[in-house]
């Protein structure tokens, strides 16, 4: 059944849940699109921040946005700290592939298993203040609950962006994903800066699953729905593009809300999949390309 | 070993499970065995293009339950018997292999494993979908009467032991023949072994279509085993964490590691599921994995080589 | 044989923006001893994974044996009497020495001239000061050591044109004209050799003609003498 009420609908409904997909998806843009590190356990700290974010609400009343901010220098350290390890173990010896994803593959199953053991399968969800409010735009209705989401994903886009571009570590890291030996010349040590890219990846996650939280409900397997939807839009933004992110974010978003609204709820996961794929086919290089 | 003599252990292991499923034991050591069997096929199979090739597959359970889902659907419209269902079920997971496999082999190793990571989700999806094989809710399966040695889960217990020593028997096969070490080549650099003449993405094809295809194997008789098949059991994430953990364990450049492997994790496990809880059983193989990967990357294989010096 | 045993022709090779090869040709006659340089960047990299197969073309066609293969992928061309040498060693690193030899024995040489068998991998490791560590992982090799196995595994699957990309970088004079003097034997006994190298008394000494490559275009070729007097050579190296 066809309206284009229907029809406008969806898409506003997938611009911004898009706009929130991108927020998730920084992480994933930031470590593997521009460093290469196949961090494959970017969705269960997504999930660890939600949770964090719901602990923090149910016992102190807090915001899930305050709690995010707020917890990113936790999540930046917890980031800091995986990388190093990593570092250490895999990538000094030159071992990365094999051995480093089922590194990540191993964090991502310790923390989903540990929050099912300490959380239960229950579903949990904030409700927000703002949650239950809405707004008439050119005739379509728009949920505060994606909307504000919605403009947080931008701002951190937005903020991604300007320290990539106009700060000194951002530059830095920009320049590590290009050219290793120059930054060495430049006296940074790329060491220190990828574990710097690696904590904002991490930090990002706090804030990410804390708006996540705050728009549907999650429970510790939720990360896996989105391991396909944030490489995805990774691959499709063009690996490393962060701008590229919040349009792949966007397009995959509405793809979603398309499918759900005239086929069915339950195919959206196809959809990044098949967007995964495709993206992938259409990769220029092949294997010896990047 | 030498090929005879291991075809002659071969054969001192099926004869060993068939007495074993004659004596009668305590009935819950062949729901268990049963286990331990069906993750010595499952750990074979993954370090067939794990080990070998060193492409990781993090979907295992798609294989897996695609083997499981073959198999309902036949015994729900055929009533197909135990041996089409095996391989059946083997066949729709090699072609699942094939396809992740074409679609992704191209590009570096880690797309696949996102691929396959992403697969599990989305095939799970589909199969809750899909009302004939039980949909979300589940399906009960009758199991046949009148089994060899008098109950049905002696019976797969007897089978699945067939089906590991296949397994393993093919493992080896590939490993020693000059595909192995084609496959060896590419895991040690594959932008040498191809301009060495290793024709790579056909070797990587096929240990994808031969792993997948082992996957399904496993998977096939689960439906009799359980009885009753819904997508999370059969999805389930142990056997994903499990395919891994059980050849990084035991040690990936050989197919004794995964034996090893899938025997000490397997038992270990039905332990602490026993024990403590099978979350917290989890959470351990999880931490196992994890500190193997980083402490002793070769696995148990890999310990025992240092220890004799070589 | 009639017609070069290697043709290249009007090469394009992009990286996104970047242009690495700008209509590269050259031609390379068989049993010739060719040397291909340039300075950093220039493209000579590039131009041997286009002719190697390891990087597809954007336009330009590469026919050797007057056979197109443009379309080939990397192991077929091995197969065909393509070999290439690594200037970072790329070892099997899980294998032995003689191993290392076997793949390309059995994958690339199989079914031609001296086909397969641990006899010729030892052939191969005597001729070229290997075969007392025929028996040791890569790991356990000197840096040298790597360049010969890298070599030995070129020669193991039995080259007609065999490219070697910078095997002499960071080694001493010795260790230079080891390396030097397998390939002038390599060529006696007939096969091609495309040398890239930034040694220049090496390439002076060894090649027969040069090319010349700057910023992904061919700026010069002839014989070594004329190209050292060539002003546009002196110029991509020391600049304006």
């Amino acid at each position: 059944m066809f309206s284009w009420d229907l029809l406008a609908n969806a898409v506003v409904a997938g611009l911004l849940i898009g706009g929130f997909y991108a927020a998730v998806s920084l992480g994933v843009g930031l470590i593997f699109g521009l460093l290469d590190i196949a961090n494959i356990a970017q969705p269960a700290f997504v999930i660890l921040g939600s949770y964090a974010a719901y602990v923090l609400n149910s016992s102190y009343g807090l915001d899930p946005i305050l709690t995010g901010l707020l917890l990113t220098p936790v999540f930046y350290l917890l980031g800091a700290a995986v990388y190093r390890v990593y570092y250490t173990s895999f990538e000094r010896r030159g071992e990365e592939s094999l051995r480093g994803l089922v590194f990540f593959f191993g964090i991502l199953f310790i923390i989903e298993v540990s929050l099912s053991i300490i959380f239960g399968v229950d579903y949990r969800l904030i409700q927000t203040w703002y949650g239950s409010r809405s707004i008439e735009f050119a005739g379509v209705g728009v949920a505060f609950r994606y909307l504000v989401p919605f403009v947080v994903g931008v701002a951190m886009t937005l903020a991604l962006h300007l320290f990539l571009g106009r700060t000194f570590y951002g530059r830095a890291i920009m320049a590590v994903s290009q050219d290793r030996l120059a930054l060495r010349l430049m006296g940074a040590n790329p060491v220190q800066i990828k574990t710097i890219a690696f904590g904002v990846g991490i930090a990002a996650a706090s804030l990410a699953g804390a708006l996540l939280i705050s728009i549907a409900p999650v429970i510790p397997s939720t990360d896996r729905d989105y391991i396909g939807r944030m490489f995805a839009i990774t691959v499709l933004g063009g690996m490393g593009s962060i701008g590229g992110t919040l349009v792949a974010g966007i397009v995959l978003g509405i793809a979603e809300s398309l499918m759900a609204t005239f086929f069915g709820p339950s195919w959206s996961l196809a959809v990044s999949f098949g967007i995964l794929l495709l993206a992938l086919a259409v990769r220029p290089a092949g294997l010896f390309g990047r | 070993m030498k090929t005879g003599r291991t075809l002659l252990v071969a054969l001192a292991v099926i004869v060993a499970g068939i007495l074993l499923a004659k004596l009668r034991v305590n009935p819950y050591f062949y729901f268990a065995g049963y286990v331990i069997l069906q993750y010595i096929v499952i750990a074979t199979a993954w370090n067939i293009l794990g080990g070998y090739a060193g492409y990781v597959n993090f979907g295992t359970p798609a294989f897996f339950a695609m083997g499981a889902y073959t198999a309902v659907f036949l015994i729900r419209s055929v009533h197909a018997p135990l041996p089409v269902l095996i391989v059946a079920g083997g066949l729709v997971a090699a072609l699942l292999g094939l396809g992740i496999g074409y679609l992704t082999l191209r590009l570096r190793g880690t797309f696949f494993s996102i691929a396959t990571l992403a697969l599990a989700v989305v095939l799970q999806t589909a199969i809750i979908n899909w009302e004939y094989v039980g949909g979300s809710r589940g399906l009960s399966v009758i199991r046949p009467s009148g089994p060899p040695f008098g109950n049905y889960v002696v019976f797969l217990f007897t089978v699945m032991g067939g089906l590991a020593v296949v397994s393993v028997l093919v493992a080896r096969f590939i490993e020693r023949s000059w595909i192995g070490r084609g496959l060896a080549a590419l895991r040690d650099n594959e932008e040498a072994a191809e301009c060495m003449g290793v024709p790579t993405l056909k070797l990587k094809l096929f240990a994808t279509t031969v792993s997948g295809f082992f996957l399904g194997v496993a998977g096939a008789p689960f439906p009799y085993y359980v009885t009753f098949v819904e997508p999370n059991s059969a999805f389930a994430l142990d056997y994903a964490v499990n395919a891994l953990a059980m050849p990084m364990i035991g040690g990936t450049t050989s197919w004794v590691g995964p034996v090893i492997g899938a025997v000490l994790l397997g038992t270990a496990s039905q332990l602490a599921t026993v024990t403590i809880s099978s979350e917290m059983n989890l959470f351990i193989v999880g931490v196992v994995l994890v500190a193997f990967v980083v402490l002793a990357p070769e696995g148990i294989l890999g310990l025992v080589r240092k220890l004799r010096g070589r | 044989m009639a017609g070069p045993l290697l043709e290249v022709e009007g090469l394009v090779k992009r990286f996104g923006g970047f242009t690495a090869l700008n209509r590269v040709s050259l031609s390379v006659k068989a049993g010739e001893r060719f040397g291909l340089i340039g300075p950093n960047g220039s493209g000579k990299t590039t131009l041997i994974n286009c002719v190697s197969g390891a990087l597809p073309v954007d336009s330009g066609s590469i026919r050797f044996e007057g056979r197109e293969i443009t379309a080939l992928p990397p192991h077929q061309r091995t197969r065909l009497g393509i070999v290439r040498s690594f200037q970072i060693p790329k070892p099997f690193t899980s294998m032995t020495v003689r191993e290392n030899l076997g793949i390309p024995l059995e994958y690339a040489a199989a079914g031609r001239a001296g086909g397969e068998g641990s006899a010729d991998a030892d052939e191969i490791l005597e001729s070229i000061g290997l075969h007392a560590k025929a028996h040791l992982r890569p790991a356990g090799l000197t840096q040298i050591e790597m360049r010969k196995l890298e070599l030995a595994r070129a020669m193991a699957a039995r080259p007609k044109l065999l490219i070697s990309d910078e095997a002499m970088a960071g080694l001493s004079s010795t260790e230079v004209d080891d390396i030097l003097a397998i390939l002038f034997r390599l060529n006696t006994q007939g096969i091609t050799i495309i040398m890239i190298e930034h040694i220049m008394r090496a390439v002076m000494r060894f090649s027969e003609r040069i090319v010349v490559l700057d910023a992904g275009e061919r700026i010069a070729e002839g014989t070594p003498d004329e190209v050292v007097r060539n002003p546009a050579v002196e110029k991509a190296y020391l600049g304006e």
